[in-house]
């Protein structure tokens, strides 16, 4: 059993030039390319860069990333195509992704699964016509004592019903904010946590990737 | 004996500021990572050894020998596994969000012990919230000084990247966590020969530990290898954080020392089961555990002996708890769907299997099932992990395949009744109970 060794090469000198991406997203890429000691290592936070930029992963957006890391398209799709958070088709505004594993189930995840489903009248996997709610179900999202859980966007809200869930879709459709704050959906619609949340928090989501920093898909509330 | 708080105490005496690191120095922080650059690579893995840390990821394996095995090549790498995807298991959310600093410490003696000048975080994707804390954490930690060249004012130069996962839950598993940092599909490895100690990151020797497994090292260099050690009356040394869900009163994260038994940790720390109901059955260490029942295992003792004499593991210390109006077929399918969902694909009999088992389950719940459905489904089991014995023996590259037939172990062994309960009604007995819970 051999294993595929990394390779990545350097890409060519005019690569960026031909870039579909922004100016900013660009100056983002090549401060995590400089992170890792391989080109290829950049290949995961690229592609939430491309997210980002495009809203879900297109042809294209691969192959932007293939060329920041020096590999195929190829390559790039099957990284992309392995994990369950990298969009290949259209994905909404705001995605719903709500648990039904073992502990939620317990507690009536499927009652909530089936509450935003109804309410908002996307099935799992897929989006509404305007492309502002997707729904999914969540394998195990790691709050499982206060259960049953969901996240928005990767924002998490605990203890959630029915009810709440239904008012969450509607909230969504209504409200339509551009900065998710987790706080302020876990006041809003959750109960029990898991364990304290203790400190407010002064930053959101700004799309259905995750809020994090160094990725630039943090927004200021 | 009340457990000693170790790595919860700050964020229980602090809870408004223990992320900060204004908090985490005035309470001693950092000052054990300045200590350790002090100290020899042989001194470090030593004091841990002797300390009797147990990694926390799921495989209880003694953190110092897996230093001591680091083999000699140059780079070495240091990967913290943050990828906490075992259902049931949201312990290392809690140290990340709430005393990030203390795993940063313990990430900064574990490279300094490994002659690391390069660590990653590797954070589960769906963790957007603990990634940002440590992320600012990390930011501060060099802000002052304690990442990046010269740390603490010594020689020694130490990097820090949080990488974020993307969603799949094999990605846990060190090789499969190793593959997805280089940047290929997140598979895991077979070992031999890829044992990360020798071949790892980029064929490079890497240590790979767990969150809280890292987040207990400044701590023992505190107190010392037998400060530590004698902490708590238990055979496995230090506290453990043990996450409890499914149907107790008071579900959260615990810190306990093991040695306790099964009915304190529900009925005393768990507040019982509510609702007036009873116990019909617990995981005792996340999806992957064989599940124990009341009868026979209420007052065994929580170590990880005593539960691996019994056929089960404490794992990723997560206690899943159900009470009497809970279908098995039902929370068995719930796992094994699970677990063909997060199969790679790789081996024919993990794939495969875990898919018809998963198959099999849901007809039986919805009233198709037949009598031969139990044999059949033990049958399959077999073709994953020959013998059905504990430990499970492997036919595949990596322990995933048999983590999914440990809930089938326990319909044969406990609740066959209830599976041909179904066939014969040709539905599920539950599902009035339920509705009427
Ligand atoms: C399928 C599978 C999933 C795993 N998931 C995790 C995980 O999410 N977090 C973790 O720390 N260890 C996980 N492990 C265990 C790791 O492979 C590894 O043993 C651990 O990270 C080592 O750290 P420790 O010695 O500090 O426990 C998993 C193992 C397997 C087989
Ligand atoms: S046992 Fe399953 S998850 Fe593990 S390597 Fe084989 S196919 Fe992949
Ligand atoms: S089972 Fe739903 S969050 Fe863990």
């Amino acid at each position: 059993m051999t294993h595929p060794r990394p390779e990545s090469h350097t890409p060519d000198p005019g690569f960026r030039e031909r870039s579909i991406w922004s100016k900013e997203t660009q100056e983002r890429a090549a401060r995590i390319v400089a992170r890792y000691p391989l080109r290829r290592s950049a290949v995961m936070p690229l592609l939430y860069l491309a997210m980002r930029e495009e809203g879900y992963l297109t042809d294209e957006g691969m192959e932007e990333v293939s060329r920041w890391c020096g590999i195929t398209p190829a390559q790039v799709y099957a990284v992309a195509s392995f994990y369950t958070m990298y969009k290949r088709e259209p994905v909404g505004r705001y995605l719903i992704s709500c648990c039904t594993s073992i502990s939620c189930m317990l507690l009536g995840s499927d009652e909530v699964m089936h509450s935003i489903e109804e309410s908002s009248g996307v099935p799992h996997g897929e989006t509404d016509e305007e492309g502002l709610v997707s729904v999914e179900h969540a394998e195990c999202i790691g709050a499982c004592g206060g259960a049953p859980a969901l996240q928005v966007n990767y924002e998490l809200i605990e203890g959630v019903t029915p009810e709440k869930a239904r008012d969450l879709v509607q909230w969504l459709r209504a409200a339509r904010p551009e900065v998710l704050d987790g706080d302020e959906m876990q006041q809003l619609f959750g109960t029990r946590r898991s364990f304290d949340w203790a400190i407010r928090e002064e930053e959101g989501a700004i799309g259905p990737y995750p809020a994090f920093g160094p990725l630039g898909t943090v927004g200021e509330s | 004996m009340k457990t000693p708080l170790v790595v919860t105490r700050r964020m229980t005496e602090h809870p408004a500021d223990s992320h900060t690191i204004e908090r985490y120095e005035a309470t001693g922080g950092y000052s054990q990572a300045k200590r350790a650059l002090g100290m020899t690579r042989e001194q470090l893995v030593e004091e841990v050894k002797t300390s009797g840390l147990l990694g926390r990821g799921g495989a209880a394996f003694s953190t110092g020998l897996k230093w001591s095995f680091l083999a000699e090549e140059r780079p070495s790498y240091v990967v913290i596994n943050a990828d906490e995807s075992e259902p049931g298991t949201f312990k290392d959310r809690q140290l990340m969000e709430r005393d990030p600093h203390q795993m940063v410490e313990g990430t900064i003696i574990t490279a300094v012990a490994n002659q690391a000048h390069l660590a990653f975080i590797y954070v589960r994707g769906e963790y957007a919230k603990p990634a940002r804390r440590v992320q600012k954490a990390i930011e501060e930690a060099y802000a002052k000084g304690y990442l990046g060249s010269g740390i603490f004012g010594s020689d020694y130069e130490l990097d820090m990247v949080v990488h974020l996962g993307a969603g799949a839950y094999i990605c846990g598993e060190e090789t499969a966590l190793i593959n997805s940092l280089e940047g290929v599909r997140g598979e895991p490895r077979l070992k031999p020969p890829y044992f990360p100690a020798a071949k790892g990151l980029y064929m490079k020797p890497t240590i790979v530990n767990n969150v809280e497994t890292v987040s207990n090292l400044p701590h023992i260099l505190a107190m010392g290898a037998e400060g530590y050690a004698t902490l708590t009356p238990s055979e496995d040394s230090g506290t453990f954080l043990m996450s409890l869900s499914g149907h107790v009163a008071r579900p959260g994260n615990y810190e306990l020392h093991h040695g306790i038994t099964w009915r304190e940790l529900i009925y005393e720390t768990g507040g019982g089961i509510p609702d007036g109901r009873e116990l019909k059955a617990w995981i005792p260490g996340g999806a992957s555990a064989p599940w124990f029942v009341p009868d026979r295992h209420l007052d065994l003792e929580i170590t990880k002996e005593a539960t691996n004499a019994a056929g089960s593991m404490l794992g990723s210390g997560a206690i899943i708890v159900v009470d009497d109006t809970t279908c098995m077929v039902r929370a068995t399918e719930r796992i094994v769907r699970f677990f063909a969902h997060e199969s790679c694909g790789q081996c024919t009999p993990c794939r495969e299997g875990t898919t018809w088992l998963e198959q099999v389950l849901r007809r039986i719940e919805d009233g198709m099932g037949r009598p031969v459905d139990l044999a059949l489904m033990l049958d399959v089991s077999d073709g994953i992990s020959v013998g059905l014995d504990w430990p499970p023996k492997m036919t595949t590259i990596c322990p995933l395949g048999p983590s999914a037939i440990s809930p089938i172990l326990a319909l044969r062994d406990y609740f066959s009744d209830e599976v041909q309960e179904h066939v014969r009604l040709g539905g599920c007995p539950f599902r009035e109970v339920r509705a009427h819970a």
